[in-house]
């Protein structure tokens, strides 16, 4: 009896544990074969991934079936991918430049970079040398440039950002960021920070400027949608869609779909600015 | 006999697979961070990557000495600011506090562990930042404001630890002080502390430990800034604030250099929990 008892206990242990390898196994292929025909990948700049993440659903919604599979990485990790081939649309925030340009491309809208201080300082306009000199360290008091007396506190993106980079190549020229300025990693904890400390300055996207913050004109021009349009706000830097070859099939239609009239109404009402229509 | 050994081993076998796949983690986890960041300290240069003053990774610029300095000056401001009150609080609740006291108060420490992370610098960034910037000048953001979270982060392991070494001491030690005339305070200072001070240097280091492997706390806090402090109201950037501020974006060289500070932190951490280890077992 006790034997019978101790096999049939063994037996138990025995299929329990083949019951987990099986379903472990399953598993693993069923996750193998998820990728299909009807699906699109897109990489790159994590500046236009939000955007592209919007796209993306509103796409799927009115074409079921079909997938589409947002990745970030960062601009060059995008022009890379689209290079060798491993993802289909490639996401830049900067121009292309050197062999990147034999790549195809499209602007799917511009985006603003909005030098914001605190609303309790009176500054109320620089210059972009002005701003260099801050961001260079030449300049640490704001008495130095027209306003109270006060260290300037600086703020500035984490080495890799491509806000960073667009910020570096359009204002700072040869100068450098200095090593003292304070660095965050993401457009939300600058704009709070620079909210709640009067003699901070720094950049964020022009469409997330909201009251708790004030950007700063550009030697006369005010940062709007309109100035970055007409090119006197000249602070801005391109949303690209990349392509390896000239886009066929779900890829094209995905693409004539970012850039029709709904798909521009898009990506305006989440803040951008749109230079090919009119929404 | 031998049905019932095959039947007993079972499990056992089992049992051993499972503790060795967490040891395999382990494993794993250092060899993949060593092999990803080793080939970037040798392209540097070690000694170029350690007491490398620039940090600048678009422009190939790979140096760490900073955010070491970061490390080691916001640790040794949570050393300075946590230690003496967590020694208090355990020698407190070990030899002074009531019954019932220590029913609440233990507690309350441990729940001070369970806090997560990002709570402690949310309300740095909130409450401590705006206070620094206020009454004492400069951003808020500084090495002791990060001091001042880490000095409480660490309360939980400093006291705890603590505690128990005190508590585990043979009640002989004490009721010989006492025979020999001395008062509650001499018998604690002279006799108790001196008896557990291995358990407590543990504790406090296990406490560092905690302060250099902290990350998200730290990040809303210190300003992040690459440069040399001039004062504890300079903003610093530590080595795991280094990691996690930048491994959004980090790729190709960039990225094995983040693993290379990796490397670095986990080697400070070994030799600090040897240390413990060490200052334990020495009992």
């Amino acid at each position: 009896m006790k034997k019978t008892d101790r096999a049939s206990r063994k037996f138990l242990h025995f299929s329990f544990i083949c019951c987990l390898c099986i379903s472990l196994l399953s598993l693993t292929l069923l996750t193998g074969c998820g990728r299909n025909a009807d699906s699109v990948v897109i990489a790159g700049s994590t500046s236009v991934q939000p955007f592209a993440e919007v796209l993306a659903q509103d796409y799927m919604a009115s074409h079921p079936g079909v997938s589409i599979d947002v990745q970030g990485g960062g601009s060059a990790a995008g022009i890379m991918a689209t290079q060798s081939g491993t993802t289909d649309i490639g996401m830049s925030s900067r121009n292309l430049q050197g062999s990147e340009t034999s790549l195809w491309s499209i602007e799917i809208a511009r985006d603003g970079i909005a030098i914001i201080i605190n609303p309790k300082n009176p500054i109320t306009d620089l210059t972009l040398q002005q701003i260099a000199d801050i961001y260079d360290g030449k300049t640490t008091n704001w008495d130095q440039i027209g306003g109270k007396k006060g260290e300037i506190d600086v703020f500035t993106r984490e080495d890799g950002s491509g806000t960073r980079s667009s910020f570096e190549s359009l204002v700072m020229g040869k100068s450098q960021i200095m090593a003292r300025a304070m660095v965050e990693n993401s457009n939300g904890a600058i704009r709070q920070l620079v909210a709640d400390d009067p003699a901070a300055v720094g950049y964020i996207s022009l469409g997330l400027v909201d009251s708790t913050v004030k950007a700063l004109d550009l030697g006369g021009i005010v940062p709007s949608r309109a100035h970055v349009v007409d090119g006197t706000y000249n602070l801005s830097r391109p949303f690209l869609f990349l392509s390896l070859k000239p886009p066929e099939g779900l890829v094209k239609d995905f693409i004539d779909f970012t850039m029709s009239a709904e798909g521009q109404k898009i990506l305006y009402d989440q803040g951008l600015i749109i230079t090919v229509t009119n929404p | 006999m031998k049905m019932k050994n095959f039947g007993e081993r079972i499990p056992q076998s089992l049992f051993f697979i499972i503790a060795l796949s967490a040891l395999t983690v382990l494993a794993l986890i250092t060899v993949f961070i060593f092999i990803e960041g080793v080939p970037l300290i040798a392209k540097v240069g070690f000694f170029k990557f350690i007491f490398g003053m620039k940090w600048a990774p678009s422009q190939g610029f790979y140096g760490i000495f900073p955010m070491i300095v970061g490390t080691i000056s916001v640790t040794l401001g949570a050393i300075i600011l946590g230690v003496p009150v967590a020694l208090c609080c355990a020698i407190f609740l070990a030899e002074f506090a009531p019954r019932w006291l220590s029913d609440i108060v233990r507690p309350a420490i441990q729940l001070l562990a369970g806090i997560p992370s990002v709570v402690y610098g949310f309300w740095g960034l909130i409450f401590i930042v705006p206070l620094i910037r206020n009454y004492l000048g400069g951003p808020g953001l500084s090495i002791l404001a990060g001091s001042i979270i880490l000095a409480i982060m660490i309360l939980p392991t400093v006291i705890s630890i603590s505690e128990v070494s005190l508590l585990a001491l043979s009640p002989l030690l004490k009721e010989g002080a006492f025979a020999l005339g001395a008062t509650h305070w001499q018998t604690i200072r002279s006799v108790l502390v001196p008896a557990a001070k291995s358990g407590i240097l543990a504790s406090i280091i296990l406490g560092i430990g905690r302060a250099v492997g902290e990350t998200m706390a730290v990040i809303m806090v210190l300003g992040n800034a690459v440069a040399l402090p001039n004062s504890i109201l300079s903003p610093v950037r530590t080595l795991t604030t280094n990691i996690g501020i930048e491994m959004g974006y980090a790729s190709g060289d960039h990225q094995q250099a983040l693993f290379a500070t990796g490397i670095v932190l986990l080697v400070i951490i070994m030799i600090l929990n040897s240390l413990a280890q060490y200052s334990i077992r020495r009992k």
